[in-house]
């Protein structure tokens, strides 16, 4: 049933595109980690003026499809003599680009969402008692909030990542060669559904569970403080060799 | 006595309500001060303007003499001016609250250790040593690598007086230090702070523990309805109580 020479044959290919999703998921993801922390941290301020921007902006991302998202940016903005003469156009001419961009907004938006409602949740005797030590604003963001705030919306996080993940597919509107449409070059040259789709879907399944995995890693590591056993042992249980023994 | 903290006609205003009255307080080094009253009397109020986790709105407070240069904040109110000498002085002045405040994602030993590396630049290693021998000095040393969420109370509460000790402070500030927990874990939580007391450190402790008032302190504080109403030698204030609110107060906690 299943052409097993063809889909040896495509393998390359679709390592190639599967190298392309990476790239497009790993960069899109860390630039959206890494501006959603201060626009959560302005998501959550007592300053309006600090705050609805803000708001707006993660409220039209999330509010429009991604897909509308990527072809604005992709087919809108060269409409605008502005941009076209703008120092950005060799960058806003190129899909890979415009895909990135699309793609990092989305995820600013909704991390930035996640992230808000940690800090929300910031139980505020901590910040307190961080403060009343004489600690400064930046040591009580760095060792207490931040830490605490990222604890929290870890489980989530993982969550937005595996979404980003699948909703790279979409870069295949715009000429981009990733996982998905490697797979629809060969369905439109082989018309055989499972080693075209059907291979792009176990591509998508495998980076699933990948990604699964290493975020289940992290929150062993970041979550271990709601961990009973990491709490269980005692230093004089360590010292009479309770562990070994349960070894 | 040296006079250690002198606070001055401290008054604190929320909206239209007057929760402190103007109130005054001398702490000498070596002093054990209860300050007892009944809910709402504005004593965790005026312990948190002490060390300007609450803002007064009048007043003025001074440390080893010198006082601490005010400005207003956004409401009005007062803060330290200067942020470096707000922060050098809560380092010398530790608090210990009501509900622990131990910070959940770290060991009660690394939370025990972050204050002397952060604001006394210590090492880890040294920092560690500190910890270890703070909690030992609680009794909390076997419990050092767990996480707050998996101690009792008691435990939390010790290790938090352990992180405030690491400081090496001058003054140490209680806010109800017992009121959170199951009963049977106050007596340890009490026996430190006898401990404490003992040795010669300057408290100053808001409190519903009449017992610990009587016979640890030195000078015990009623305030109510946010004025000093009476103050003096434990042993007389509460066994011959002046006024009428203090006795109704006294009987109230006796039933």
């Amino acid at each position: 049933m299943i052409n097993w020479s063809l889909v040896v044959e495509m393998l390359p290919a679709f390592f190639s595109g599967l190298q392309m999703t990476l790239v497009l998921l790993v960069t899109s993801a860390l630039a959206g980690l890494v501006l959603a922390v201060p626009l959560a941290v302005a998501r959550s301020a007592h300053s309006r003026l600090a705050r609805w921007p803000v708001f707006g902006f993660t409220y039209v991302i999330r509010g429009t499809p991604l897909l509308v998202q990527l072809f604005i940016i992709y087919y809108g903005l060269p409409q605008f003599g502005l941009i076209r003469n703008s120092t950005l156009w060799p960058l806003l001419r190129d899909p890979w680009f415009c895909a990135w961009l699309a793609f990092t907004l989305n995820t600013t938006a909704y991390t930035t969402e996640i992230f808000a409602g940690a800090i929300r949740t910031t139980p505020s005797g901590e910040i307190e008692a961080a403060r009343a030590m004489g600690l400064s604003r930046a040591q009580v963001f760095r060792d207490v909030f931040w830490p605490g705030a990222w604890r929290r919306a870890l489980p989530q996080y993982g969550n937005e990542v595996v979404q980003l993940m699948h909703a790279t597919a979409l870069a295949s509107t715009v000429t981009i060669v990733e996982i998905l449409r490697v797979g629809r070059d060969v369905y439109t040259n082989y018309l055989v559904l499972p080693e075209s789709f059907g291979m792009a879907a176990v591509f998508y399944l495998a980076l699933t569970v990948t990604i699964t995995l290493i975020f289940r890693a992290l929150e062993r590591h970041f979550l271990r403080h709601l961990d009973p056993r990491s709490s269980a042992t005692t230093v004089a249980a360590q010292q009479t060799g309770i562990q070994n023994v349960r070894a | 006595m040296p006079v250690l903290l002198e606070a001055t006609d401290i008054r604190k205003r929320f909206g239209a309500h007057d929760v402190l009255r103007g109130i005054d307080l001398k702490a000498e080094k070596g002093d054990v001060i209860s300050m007892i009253g009944a809910s709402g009397s504005g004593k965790s109020t005026f312990l948190r303007c002490l060390n300007f986790l609450e803002h007064p709105t009048e007043g003025q407070i001074a440390f080893a003499g010198k006082p601490l240069a005010c400005k207003r904040d956004r409401n009005g109110d007062q803060i330290v001016a200067e942020e470096t000498e707000l922060r050098a002085f809560r380092s010398r002045v530790t608090m210990v609250f009501q509900q622990f405040n131990l910070w959940s994602h770290m060991t009660a030993r690394e939370n025990v250790m972050l204050g002397p590396i952060r604001v006394h630049g210590r090492s880890r290693s040294e920092a560690g040593e500190r910890a270890d021998h703070y909690l030992t000095r609680v009794g909390v040393a076997h419990r050092r690598d767990a996480y707050p969420g998996f101690l009792s109370g008691g435990e939390q509460q010790r290790v938090a007086i352990a992180r405030a000790l690491a400081m090496e402070p001058e003054l140490m500030l209680f806010d109800e230090p017992t009121s959170a927990l199951d009963p049977e874990l106050v007596g340890e939580v009490l026996r430190v702070m006898r401990n404490l007391a003992e040795e010669g450190r300057t408290m100053i402790v808001v409190t519903h523990e009449m017992n610990f008032a009587r016979d640890v302190s030195n000078r015990v504080i009623f305030l109510d309805k946010g004025v000093i109403a009476e103050e003096g030698d434990p042993r007389e204030v509460l066994r011959q109580p002046r006024t009428e609110r203090l006795q109704g107060f006294l009987a109230a906690q006796a039933a």
